[in-house]
């Protein structure tokens, strides 16, 4: 059922060059001369959210670099025990900027701030974001952000270690560079803000006029309840670091308890944030396996209006939970007790989600494909970590593995696991839209099952030397730990590898790949009607919109 | 819609600091009262109508717009920015009085207070402080909307910004009318 | 950006005006009555009394200079649950402050 005002939309965009290479800092306009790069500033200064997307790919990706170094220094220092690699002081600065890093420059944007800007648009039919401008903004704060994280390494008394979570007492006493680690926090958080309101508005108001809210696709809906949180949560979190701010420099005592004040008080309001801004990690990347399951099953996703409301639901509940992170700080047993109970309710709709995918894949016609692959390995990896997650939702359990390997491995097994499988399978089944170009099948497979097992081998291990008492954040070990610290050093190694074999090939595609079909998947969104790479200005007019976004009826999926 | 969705994250980010109120307040309710007679109400109560009439002029200003009268548009514009300079006037005033007692954070005086009280000051200036920011953000914000009015870029046909800049404005006020009672009602 | 807009004749200000000043004027006698509250000594009770009198003065700022009233039921429904989202916050916190 192919329209034909889509195939005008196809046959005007051939003739407009791609939004990569034109002209102009709205990235509109052609060049005489044809394929040559445009300038740098009509990159960084642009306005088209394709190429503002772009510039939060390749910082995410820089960033993710830069922790997954930190990280691998971590594992190397505790493979085996005593004083080896770094002192002390340096092993808490690196796992407290591995943290940071990882949170706020990689893990909140990746899959919002880059596949959100680059594909919301696309997939509601719009031209461009509701504030473009603003858009950018939000892009420059990011990297401003980022510019005053790294600041803070070499400046003032030196890398922060309190860990990312700047607890009080010890973040408003200890001499390094607390401070500006926290302003840049300050600044990221209203980047996200920014994103989060312009992606709203966008839903909102700048839907085709043929899309009704049940026709959104799961990836929109999916980064519009992250838009949510991201607007509701992030000001507690601007709020808190203020507070430690005003408490280094001014004295102000709100959680000094010679001042009167109460730390846990801090813990309250930093979580109020940081358990909502887990589920602005996860949502776009459950979003991506939403849409990525169906395509490669050629069958509608099963439960759409289930998997909505399931996002809508993480998000309204994500936001009552905070108080399972502080089951062992002193809070009252009531608190305990509600909160526990409640985390066992978030786990609900995440739930439903994995089955609705599971259940979309029966009777499917399944296409083993990367994207799928790294779908698969999605739900797999987080629902072990998820299944984790509820044995540190139960107060009882939490209080044996409460900050011990097993909640590290927990977290690790649900954001890297979960949200950056997911953005790995944004990459491979969006990348070839982005640039045109096709990625070498065997090679993505192989990096693949590396990544999948190495992943598995750094960090199961942490699941079996939590549960023994092995505490997290520890710079020395009991000699009993040593074998299982030692596969876990491998695994991250295995892991590396996976990475690189994955992020070399799919470079090399996208600079020397063969030719990508506008619709190489046999999608049925919106973005698969368009050019691969899209032209600057997405549609000519308003696109009709004919079916369902998971109808496949009519769209052949394309022989390799 | 882009303001109101702006609003709701200052709502939060002010609700983050109620929330230290609430559960302080609750902690030391003597020292509280104590301490909030050091606040004199004559003052707080002047920025609380300072504060309603600017928020007047604010709507009527946009009345002005909406009926095509540049000039009165203009008028009660620069009401609402001199009432606001009036109120930062005041708190500044306040805040000088208080530093001249020595009633500011970390200070010697402050150090020999009961806990409840230093943390009452501290609540106060976090607050106030926080407030007067974006105080001053309106008034600059408010002085670009004259600007654009008389330059002819805000009309009857397009006014968008400065309803928006309305919006923003009417929150400010709100915050402070809830700042008042908490900091300002002292009880015998 | 507001789609229900009354219209823009002179009706609307000769409305609009009188009207805005009634409300300025309610929310000055609100404010004299929280200074009233502050008289007289009703221990826990005034605070709350002063929070609610805030409270009313809030919501007609809200609904009448802020036109929360025009604006389509979305907004208003945010606007509530933001509202609900800090009482949920401060309630929560206090599981764990009353009862340690």
């Amino acid at each position: 059922m192919e329209n034909h005002e889509n195939t005008d939309n196809l046959l005007q965009a051939r003739e407009q060059p791609s939004f990569l290479s034109s002209r102009g800092s709205d990235g509109s306009g052609n060049r005489p001369d044809g394929a040559a790069f445009p300038s740098l500033s009509s990159w960084l200064f642009s306005t088209d959210h394709k190429r503002i997307g772009i510039l939060y790919l390749v910082s995410i990706l820089s960033f993710f670099t830069i922790g997954v170094v930190l990280g691998l220094l971590l594992r190397l220092k505790l493979m085996t025990p005593g004083s080896n690699l770094m002192g002390p002081q340096t092993y808490n600065a690196v796992f407290t900027v591995h943290g940071v890093i990882m949170i706020f420059l990689v893990v909140i944007p990746s899959n919002s701030a880059s596949f959100g800007n680059i594909f919301l648009p696309m997939q509601i039919g719009a031209n461009d974001v509701f504030f473009p401008r603003l858009n950018l903004l939000s892009w420059w704060l990011y990297i401003s952000g980022a510019v005053l994280a790294v600041a803070s390494l070499f400046s003032g008394g030196g890398a922060p270690d309190t860990g990312w979570t700047f607890y009080v007492p010890f973040s408003t006493v200890t001499k390094t560079n607390v401070s500006l680690s926290v302003l840049a926090v300050f600044i990221l958080g209203f980047s996200s803000i920014l994103t989060g309101l312009n992606f709203i508005t966008s839903v909102h108001r700048l839907r085709a006029p043929e899309m009704s809210w049940q026709r959104v696709p799961l990836f929109t809906w999916s980064i519009y309840f992250t838009s949510w949180i991201q607007v509701l949560a992030t000001p507690i979190l601007a709020v808190t670091v203020l507070l430690v701010f005003l408490e280094r420099f001014l004295g102000f005592g709100l959680f000094d308890p010679a001042k009167g004040g109460d730390p846990i008080l801090y813990q309250h309001l930093f979580w109020i944030y940081s358990h909502p801004a887990v589920y602005i990690m996860i949502l776009p990347a459950m979003g991506i396996v939403s849409d990525i399951i169906p395509v490669f099953s050629r069958k509608p996703i099963f439960g759409y209006h289930f998997i909505v409301a399931s996002g809508f639901l993480i998000a309204f509940a994500g936001s009552l939970v905070w108080g399972h992170h502080m089951f062992v700080s002193g809070m009252s047993d009531a608190a305990v007790a509600v909160f526990s109970f409640l985390t066992f309710v978030v786990a609900i709709p995440s739930a439903i989600k994995v089955f609705n995918w599971i259940a979309t894949l029966y009777k499917g016609s399944i296409h083993i494909t990367p994207p799928f692959l790294y779908s698969l390995s999605f739900i797999f990896l987080f629902s072990l970590g998820g299944l984790c997650g509820l044995v540190i939702g139960s107060a009882g359990t939490d209080m044996h593995v409460h900050d011990t390997y097993f909640v590290v491995a927990h977290f690790h097994y649900v954001i890297f696991g979960g949200t950056m499988f997911g953005f790995f399978a944004g990459l491979h089944f969006w990348l070839p839209k982005i640039f045109g170009r096709m990625y070498s099948f065997p090679w993505a497979i192989r990096g693949w099952v590396l990544l999948t097992a190495g992943f598995n081998v750094l960090y199961f291990p942490m699941l079996v030397m939590g549960l023994q008492g092995m505490p997290r954040r520890y710079y020395d070990y009991l000699p009993h730990f040593q074998s299982l610290q030692m596969v876990s050093t491998v695994g991250s190694w295995i892991t590396v590898l996976g990475l690189l074999v994955m992020f070399v090939n799919l470079f090399h595609g996208m600079r020397k790949g063969e030719a990508a079909s506008e619709n190489p998947w046999g999608g049925a969104t919106l973005e698969w009607t368009i050019s691969s790479p899209p032209p600057s200005e997405n549609f000519a007019g308003p696109p009709s919109i004919t079916r369902d976004p998971y109808d496949f009826r009519g769209i052949q999926y394309p022989d390799a | 819609m882009g303001m109101w969705i702006f609003l709701y994250s200052e709502l939060i980010l002010f609700g983050g600091l109620f929330l230290l109120y609430a559960v302080y307040s609750n902690r030391y309710p003597r020292e509280f009262s104590m301490a909030a007679k050091n606040l004199s109400q004559l003052p707080g109560a002047l920025n609380t109508v300072v504060l309603l009439t600017s928020s007047l002029f604010m709507v009527l200003s946009t009345i002005g717009v909406r009926s095509d009268s540049r000039r009165d548009a203009l008028l009660y514009l620069g009401g609402t920015i001199i009432c606001a300079l009036i109120f930062l006037v005041i708190k500044g005033f306040e805040w000088h009085a208080k530093y001249e007692h020595g009633l500011i954070p970390n200070s010697a005086t402050m150090l020999e207070k009961p806990k409840g009280e230093m943390i009452f000051f501290s609540l106060y200036f976090i607050l106030t402080g926080l407030h007067s920011i974006h105080v001053l953000i309106g008034i600059f914000l408010l002085s670009l909307m004259a600007w654009w009015i008389h330059r002819g870029k805000l009309s009857k046909e397009n006014y968008v910004y400065l309803e928006n800049s309305g919006l923003y404005w009417h929150f400010v006020d709100l915050i402070w009318i809830y700042i008042f009672p908490l900091f300002y009602v002292v009880v015998p | 950006m507001t789609e229900t807009r009354t219209s823009n004749d002179p009706k609307v200000s000769a409305v609009l005006f009188p009207f805005s000043v009634g409300i300025w004027l309610f929310l000055l006698a609100l404010t004299g009555l929280t200074l009233l509250n502050s008289l007289f000594n009703l221990g826990r009770l005034n605070i709350w009394i002063a929070l609610s009198i805030s409270t009313c003065k809030a919501g007609l700022v809200a609904i009448f200079f802020m036109h929360l009233k025009d604006e389509p039921p979305f907004i208003q429904y945010v606007f509530l649950l933001s509202l609900a989202l800090v009482a949920i916050f401060v309630g929560f916190t206090f599981f764990d402050v009353w009862y340690r």
